[in-house]
């Protein structure tokens, strides 16, 4: 086995181990969520969505997504292939997490909206991103050559961090004078302490499913390299 | 300016590596003025590589090239100035006809007069009163000799040569060999990559062979070719 | 700077050649406009929503998917006979190069949409009057910012498979904010209101230009090397 295949199979292992102690800390937070703490005054039940939307969206906007176009950054200045590994799979776990703040949203918006999908500011910003992602997956699997794959997807993750200001900023502007959904927001000061203690629960819990998810991802990339490499001679 | 002796080509660790794969892996090579470099080699064994490496095609991801005292790299357009291209492919535009297609290329090596210098090149090529003509429209020989028409247009010093033989007959392949013979002056550099020996045979002044991305042989070429046949597959096989 | 500008002219002035000469970009994207707009008038109900109140939309959406099919070509003839090394190989810096392409692209999708404009008054029967100015200027700065971006992109899907379809998979959200700040511009242009109703979506545009024509600049020679 050469130096690349057991580092490979060692980060699979980690990332097996990280993923599943972060799935076990979902469900420990969804149980947190609706047996040990208070519920919402003004939205019942359905506030409970929270502790999992919200920590996705986060991690995915201000971790995932950039984290994969600054790797894309650097792989245009150092080209180490590591780099493109690591963007390939932050990208594809931004995508699992956009995925769940897509299908958790309407969940939420249909009992308090009354609509299963709105245009708001923030879902539509979510969907574009989504849509982006999707774009470099399927720009990543058009390509053969390695070296074009990272450049490529490199400059799609470099543009697409600068979208998503002009995204924000036209969405807005878009809506203009359009009736906005009255959003009740929990805002951080005067969340109650149980509350707050879940949601940062949930915090953690999607920044170790990212750790894990991404970790896994690295390795099985890693793997199949080493592998192709094998038979390359 | 460089000192007269100094190489015209100078590469030192040249390597590169597609994905997991290494085409390259720290190739040096120097290649003074008057020297025709015959590139042999297995499959897969780097030869492209290095060639689009010596053209300023790929970047190396280490070691650097350096062409008449400069650097090649993005950054330094200036530094291919020297060099010309030949493959088995045109760089011709199908939609343009030939003077158009090389009157181009004059005005991107900013040439004083595109349009003489391209009729006094297809002339040479025997192809003056085809240059109304898209490249589509000619035989595979004559396509041969515009894509060397195309090349010469800003007069390299430094030719590199991509299996310039594949795709054609037998006089055509007599008729570039003479050309080629004319092209070797003592102010010009070749490389010619090729999967035939036999075919450059004779214009070579030096040979080398890739096996792996390394040199499995660079020196002087060897008087008899039936001799270096045996060398050569011994060489291959690692 | 001068011979940047030559380089980029020359290469400009190839594209314009090659496809005056065959056609196949421009006589594409402009059947393909006059379709979408014809698909367009039996998609509304003419009764129900005034046509000035659906015709910015109508207008951006057509030049949209237009400016795509226009732009797809752009990199295609350059895989010919692997002549895009011919370019490559020249002593050209990577902006001219860049500048070149996107110069002959902003020309294509200016006359698609010199072509789309006319028969757009025509089909929905506008009276333009006033809004003509700002309108063309409004085309001017949304088509500067996304051509920098298609140009690039057009570089990048002609190495991949499925190239016709790739192009619009990304370019489209990248096309989504200029065309959201031009409709906000048209809007106010068509119902004849001031030009500081129209400032604001103005500005976005140039801001759009600005950040995303530098950025294609800088990135287009990681593109192209390999």
């Amino acid at each position: 086995m050469t130096p690349d295949a057991a580092r490979a199979r060692s980060l699979m292992t980690r990332g097996v181990v990280l993923t599943v102690l972060a799935l076990i800390g979902q469900a420990a937070v969804m149980l947190l969520a609706i047996q040990f703490t208070p519920v919402e005054a003004r939205q019942g039940m359905a506030q409970k969505i929270f502790y999992v939307h919200v920590p996705a969206a986060v991690i995915a906007l201000w971790v995932a997504v950039p984290l994969t176009a600054f790797a894309g950054l650097l792989y245009l200045w150092l080209h180490d292939p590591r780099l493109d590994r690591f963007a390939a799979a932050s990208a594809e776990v931004s995508t699992v997490l956009c995925g769940i703040v897509l299908a958790t949203g309407p969940i939420w918006g249909k009992p308090i909206w009354g609509t299963w999908w709105t245009w708001d500011g923030r879902l539509t910003l979510t969907l574009f991103l989504f849509f982006l992602l999707l774009g470099y997956h399927t720009l990543r699997a058009a390509i053969r050559d390695p070296g074009d794959r990272a450049r490529f997807s490199a400059v799609l993750g470099v543009m697409g961090l600068v979208l998503v200001p002009f995204i924000h900023l036209s969405v807005y502007l878009w809506r203009g004078l359009h009736p906005q959904p009255v959003v009740l927001k929990p805002s951080a000061p005067s969340l109650p302490p149980e509350m707050l203690r879940t949601l940062l629960s949930g915090f953690a819990v999607a920044f170790l499913l990212y750790l894990g998810f991404v970790t896994l991802r690295y390795g099985i990339q890693l793997a199949r390299d080493a592998r192709e490499a094998a038979h390359a001679g | 300016m460089p000192p007269a002796d100094a190489p015209l080509v100078a590469a030192r660790g040249l390597a590169r590596r597609y994905g997991p794969v290494h085409a390259l892996r720290g190739v040096d090579l120097d290649l003074h003025p008057g020297d025709v470099l015959l590139l042999l080699g297995p499959n897969g064994a780097g030869k492209s590589t290095l060639l689009r490496s010596l053209a300023g095609l790929l970047r190396p991801q280490a070691g650097s090239v350096m062409v008449a005292g400069r650097r090649l790299s993005g950054d330094d357009p200036d530094a291919r100035r020297p060099i010309g291209l030949l493959s088995h492919q045109s760089l011709l535009y199908d939609e343009l006809t030939l003077l158009e297609n090389l009157v181009l290329a004059g005005r991107l090596y900013d040439l004083p007069d595109p349009r003489a210098r391209a009729e006094t090149v297809l002339a040479r090529q025997a192809l003056l009163e085809r240059k109304d003509d898209r490249p589509r429209q000619l035989s595979r020989g004559m396509q041969q000799r515009a894509a060397i028409a195309r090349a010469l247009m800003h007069d390299p010093t430094l030719l590199l040569l991509d299996e310039p033989f594949t795709g054609l007959d037998a006089v055509a392949g007599d008729r570039l060999r003479a050309l080629l013979g004319e092209l070797r002056t003592a102010e010009r550099a070749m490389v010619i990559v090729t999967h035939h020996a036999s075919e450059a045979w004779d214009l070579a002044t030096r040979v080398g062979v890739l096996v792996g991305g390394r040199w499995g042989y660079l020196g002087p070429r060897p008087a008899d070719l039936a001799a270096f046949h045996l060398t050569y597959q011994e060489v291959a096989r690692g | 700077m001068g011979r940047a500008l030559r380089h980029a002219l020359a290469i400009a002035g190839k594209d314009l050649r090659m496809e005056l000469r065959t056609r196949t970009s421009l006589l594409s994207a402009a059947v393909f406009a006059a379709l979408v707009l014809m698909v367009f008038n039996f998609a509304r109900d003419p009764t129900a929503v005034a046509t000035v109140d659906l015709a910015p939309s109508i207008l951006w959406v057509t030049v949209t998917f237009a400016s795509v099919v226009a732009m797809n070509r752009a990199f295609t003839v350059e895989r010919e006979n692997g002549a895009f090394d011919g370019l490559l190989l020249a002593p050209v810096s990577r902006e001219s190069l860049y500048l070149g392409k996107y110069l002959a692209n902003l020309a294509f999708v200016l006359i698609v949409e010199a072509i789309t404009l006319p028969l757009f008054v025509l089909f929905f029967n506008l009276d333009l009057g006033g809004a003509l100015p700002g309108l063309l200027l409004t085309l001017l700065l949304a088509t500067i910012g996304f051509v920098a971006v298609g140009t690039v992109f057009s570089a990048m899907v002609a190495k991949t498979r499925f190239a016709e379809l790739m192009l619009p998979i990304l370019l489209l959200p990248f096309m989504v904010p200029p065309l959201i700040f031009a409709v906000k511009t048209t809007v106010p242009l068509f119902a004849g209101r001031p030009l500081s109703d129209v400032l604001p979506g103005l500005r976005f545009l140039a801001l759009y230009d600005v950040a995303f024509v530098t950025l294609s600049v800088l990135l287009f020679s990681a593109v192209v090397d390999e």
